[in-house]
């Protein structure tokens, strides 16, 4: 059995809406005159549900209403909900940037919060100052930053700018050497907002894949607040579903994202897929011609028809992207689409790929898998490859009958 | 789910009593005040090219303004001292005091951003402002210690006593001060900026009720009483006694200072305590 980490107890949060003015002060007097008489805060009876679109009638609004929930030590939990949802919200109150209105968290061990990248970074100081700096402002010892700085360093890949003044910087290493600093904090529970949107496709999967290390290697708790679903799926194993400011669903993970689904009027249901890429025979490079299959398996039903792949090289640039229907819809339990790729002369080393099944009349993702074609690198020289735009060659096989068509004509 | 049996770390409630300051958590944050004066060490100089001399600049230049002003044209009396160690002394201290309390005041507002984003005990960052601010001090008093020496072995005008022992404590008192005073006007700014402009000329005005330009003893009977209600007379004029070796200076005057000092500071702690954990929502 385990214990918890964080329980939390009709958590409300309200703001009030417009301006603070000359109101202010008058909300203010009788809120007082109201604690003296020994009564409730008037102006917690009223304030409405927190629905952006809606014009309301009350100044004040509820940011999050009555939450409940509990998390349990070593879980990964994404929380997942539209813009306004009360996300961030719920992130920010945990880590005690503003208190709640009601209710209270009970939890058991340290929290380090990450709401933003490079939080007090100052543009006039070098890396390595910020380290400490930053490193401090997150509740590190000076002992600590010492000890993992040569780690946090090498996470950054910037080493060689730690003596420049970060203003200095592009953008992706400020953010490298600031996620860099936050992932090495020794806490028991991390929270995560939306902070790897920033940074190249091979940097997010290092932050991924240390997130993941975090709470499946190191059993540490993860709270992780994210629009990435493919991300939260891959990182977490529970979820919270919040809309308007409530808790909808507190459940495994993949149900959680269906419900999901399910508020944005999704009308396919969700499915899962997965991805294997099988090379024809070992690789020293990436050879135009060279032949690469790979193999979609569906793990649900799906109603889509419309097969869709986009390629990315490791700046997360598009290389391109090609959809097709498919010859046999709608596709059954684990049947498999086989994909054959001809390499038509890209020299990347590395590309990512997302592959989504789609109903083409509603537009909306059945399901989106990104993955990770990783080819050793080529020497342009000795190469044969061309370098340029290219049109590619991709077939679509489907198992059962086994025709095949040609894309892009 | 045996929570029963699990003891919390830590508990995040609505209410918080007044007095729920966590000094241990205060304590674990210790490097981050270095790192503050650190950093506000690190980014003075920065692309300035007179770099520290401005540390120099700004007092002699005040001094030579009230000189002109409070000594030629007005003929203020300086208690016996001569005026150019008078003035300056009533300058470093002044600036010192002046300078923190107005950053203090600021601290919500200058640093909101980050205080939205991360969480660590506010109070480091008003404590951080007075060390900070002890750096320039110190320069300045490096200054008005030369002018001491000049005066005091060259021209033999000024004779410094035992009371010079007491600088750290004065400091500490003016730090205190423009601490407590500070942050009540930090934590009540969050949400009536009103405040910031009574502050703003509030400094220059209180500026004539502390004797920064004339000696205690030169003020009529019937104000000396206003002027001595403000703690920071007693430290100016023990100050100026211990350096310069004006008179009239009495011990008791410093221990009303400390006193009312003291219950500032802490008011202040316990309002700043307060605002903190929800200002984010109004400033």
């Amino acid at each position: 059995m385990r214990n918890s980490a964080i329980i939390a107890e009709n958590i409300s949060k309200q703001y009030r809406l417009g301006q603070v003015g000359t109101g202010t002060l008058r909300h203010d007097l009788n809120r007082f005159w109201y604690k003296i008489r020994g009564k409730e805060d008037p102006y917690l009876k009223i304030g409405e549900s927190n629905d952006r679109s809606v014009k309301g009638t009350s100044d004040y609004v509820w940011s999050l209403k009555d939450i409940n929930f509990e998390i349990e030590q070593g879980d990964a939990v994404g929380i997942i909900g539209r813009n306004g949802a009360g996300k961030s919200t719920l992130l920010k109150l945990l880590s005690k940037v503003t208190k709640p209105t009601t209710g209270s968290f009970k939890v058991n061990g340290r929290i380090a919060s990450l709401l933003e990248v490079g939080t007090g970074f100052n543009p006039e100081m070098t890396g390595r100052e910020n380290i400490f700096l930053n490193g401090a402002i997150l509740g590190m010892r000076r002992e600590e930053i010492r000890r993992k700085f040569d780690a946090i360093v090498d996470f950054s890949a910037v080493e060689r700018y730690i003596d420049t003044p970060v203003k200095r910087y592009s953008s992706g290493m400020y953010v490298r050497l600031a996620f860099a600093v936050a992932a090495h904090l020794e806490s028991e529970i991390l929270l995560v907002d939306e902070v790897l949107s920033v940074g190249d496709v091979e940097f997010q999967k290092k932050c991924l894949g240390k997130m993941s290390d975090v709470s499946k290697g190191e059993g540490r708790t993860v709270l992780f607040v994210s629009h990435n679903l493919s991300a939260v799926r891959e990182l977490c194993d529970k979820g919270l579903l919040l809309e308007n400011g409530a808790l909808k669903v507190n459940d495994n993970i993949s149900d959680v994202i269906e419900s999901y689904y399910r508020t944005t009027n999704e009308t396919i249901s969700l499915n899962k897929i997965k991805v294997t890429v099988k090379y024809e025979d070992d690789l020293a490079y990436w050879a135009v011609g060279t032949r690469i299959k790979i193999i979609i398996e569906n793990l649900k039903a799906v109603k889509g028809n419309f097969l869709d792949i986009t390629f990315y090289d490791k700046f997360g640039k598009r290389v391109f992207s090609i959809e097709g229907a498919l010859a046999k819809v709608p596709l059954k339990l684990n049947e498999k689409i086989e994909l054959i790729i001809i390499n038509p002369g890209f020299v990347n080393s590395f590309l990512s790929m997302d592959i989504g099944l789609k109903e083409y009349s509603s537009g909306w993702y059945a399901y989106l898998e990104t993955s990770v074609l990783q080819i050793p690198t080529v020497d342009l020289e000795n190469s044969r490859s061309i370098k340029g735009l290219v049109l590619p060659e991709i077939y679509f096989k489907n198992e059962e009958n086994s025709d095949q068509f040609r894309l892009l004509e | 789910m045996d929570s029963n049996n699990t003891t919390w770390t830590e508990e995040i409630k609505a209410e918080n009593s007044l007095m729920s300051i966590n000094f241990k958590e205060l304590w674990h944050y210790r490097d981050l005040l270095l790192m503050f004066v650190k950093r506000d060490f690190i980014t003075f100089y920065k692309q300035t090219i007179l770099g520290p001399i401005w540390f120099f600049i700004q007092p002699i230049l005040t001094m030579a303004i009230y000189l002109i002003l409070f000594g030629q044209v007005a003929k203020l009396s300086t208690g016996g001292a001569p005026k150019i160690a008078f003035y300056l002394s009533g300058i470093i201290i002044w600036n010192y005091f002046s300078d923190a309390l107005t950053k203090t005041s600021n601290v919500f507002k200058d640093n909101s951003v980050m205080f939205g984003k991360v969480y660590f005990p506010r109070l480091i960052m008003p404590f951080s402002i007075v060390v900070s601010g002890l750096m320039k001090f110190a320069i300045q008093f490096g200054l008005f210690i030369l002018v001491v020496l000049y005066y005091t072995f060259v021209h033999q005008l000024i004779h410094p006593n035992w009371w010079i022992l007491a600088t750290p404590l004065l400091i500490m008192l003016m730090a205190g001060f423009a601490l407590g005073l500070g942050m009540i006007f930090s934590s009540l700014t969050t949400k009536y900026k009103d405040l910031t402009f009574l502050l703003t000329f509030g400094i220059q005005l209180f500026m004539y009720a502390t004797p920064v330009v004339y000696p205690l003893s030169a003020l009529p009977q019937k104000y000396k009483g206003i002027v001595m209600a403000n703690p920071l007379t007693g430290i100016f004029e023990c100050f100026r006694h211990g350096y310069l070796g004006s008179a009239d200076f009495q011990p008791s005057s410093l221990i009303t200072s400390t006193v009312s000092i003291a219950v500032l500071l802490a008011v202040g702690i316990i309002i700043f305590n307060k605002v903190e954990k929800s200002f984010m929502d109004t400033v």
